[in-house]
């Protein structure tokens, strides 16, 4: 270890700014490029199949049907099926909607954590 | 997708699929520089091998995770590495590993909203490359702390001084880790979770 200082350059503190931490201005942002209408799908949203796919229902979304048939995250889907993140949600906001699959909400949006699940996260990492 | 056949259909390892009772998911997001370990942090720590979500970047003025050597091209797919711990049967815990600079941020739809915060992960050899990361999880208000990942080669400063360069609060943690290493990396989450249940007792 040396006294050295680590650089000349010091990083100043900055505040907290109110309009960046409204999740209705993120989600304004980051809503779909079309405008439309998308479910509120967090990357860590989990979405289990319901039902089998009509053969009507598009190729991209049968895949997605047949890989939810166990509980994944839309993080997940996106990785398996090589999708962009927003192509993924878009074809999720059909099929919840025909009800072919269903989301498990993440547990927290956009509220700070609660004690409890913060024990409970430290109790499982104290496993690995 | 080049295959409509059902056997070729990607999908998790049999090791990799989740318990029918998972319901509910929370994460932690892995912010800094390229090459500062973000993926090698997620791997040592991660239950399956760390996965890839991408998203089409189409506005112009794209820039790439780091400016060294890199001509101005015009990115316009921008990948993000992710991992994955199960908690307990019902909840999981996914990693994103992310990088710095804020408009990659806005391309995965509420990357911190909900996160429960965020670790920041640093190269003394390169550690204004943090500034602004840091500057922009203040101004959101989300929850960090900072690890240094040791490399070999890199300058071993006092972590106090770091806190100094870095214009730290004292209440927010600031770590040596070494990303390649599991329990290492697994101690820096755990260094973060006290800093977030620290907070959380506060406010009660």
């Amino acid at each position: 270890m040396s006294d050295a200082d680590p650089g000349q350059q010091r990083r100043k503190r900055r505040q907290p700014e109110k309009a960046k931490q409204d999740p209705e201005r993120l989600y304004v942002i980051t809503g779909g490029p079309d405008g439309g209408d998308r479910a509120a799908l967090d990357l860590v949203t989990i979405v289990v199949a319901r039902a089998e796919p009509a053969p009507t229902v598009q190729p991209e979304q049968v895949a997605i049907v047949r890989l939810c048939k166990s509980p994944l995250s839309v993080a997940e889907v996106s990785a398996y099926l090589s999708l962009p993140f927003s192509v993924v949600t878009a074809l999720l906001t059909e099929l919840l909607a025909a009800e072919l699959v269903e989301s498990r909400a993440p547990m927290v949006r956009a509220a700070l954590p609660d004690r409890a699940l913060l024990e409970a996260v430290m109790h499982g990492l104290q496993k690995l | 997708m080049d295959s409509r056949s059902s056997d070729t259909i990607p999908g998790p390892r049999k090791e990799d699929v989740l318990p029918d009772t998972a319901t509910a998911a929370v994460k932690i997001v892995i912010v800094g520089g390229f090459g500062v370990g973000k993926t090698t942090m997620v791997r040592s720590v991660s239950e399956i091998r760390p996965l890839t979500t991408e998203e089409t970047m189409t506005q112009a003025g794209v820039g790439v995770d780091d400016n060294r050597g890199v001509d101005n091209k015009t990115a316009t797919t921008v990948a993000m590495d992710f991992g994955r711990i199960s908690i307990s049967e019902q909840l999981v815990l996914y990693l994103f590993g992310t990088p710095g600079q804020e408009r990659f941020w806005f391309l995965w739809n509420g990357l911190f909203e909900g996160a429960l915060g965020a670790v920041v992960l640093v190269d003394t050899r390169r550690l204004e490359v943090s500034f602004d990361v840091i500057g922009r999880l203040e101004e959101r208000g989300v929850p960090f702390v900072v690890a240094v990942n040791t490399f070999p080669d890199a300058p071993r400063h006092p972590l106090e001084s770091l806190r100094t360069a870095l214009d730290l609060p004292t209440a927010v943690p600031i770590i040596d880790c070494d990303a390649r290493r599991r329990e290492s990396s697994r101690d820096t989450l755990m260094a973060l979770m006290r800093y977030l249940h620290s907070l959380a007792v506060q406010r009660a």
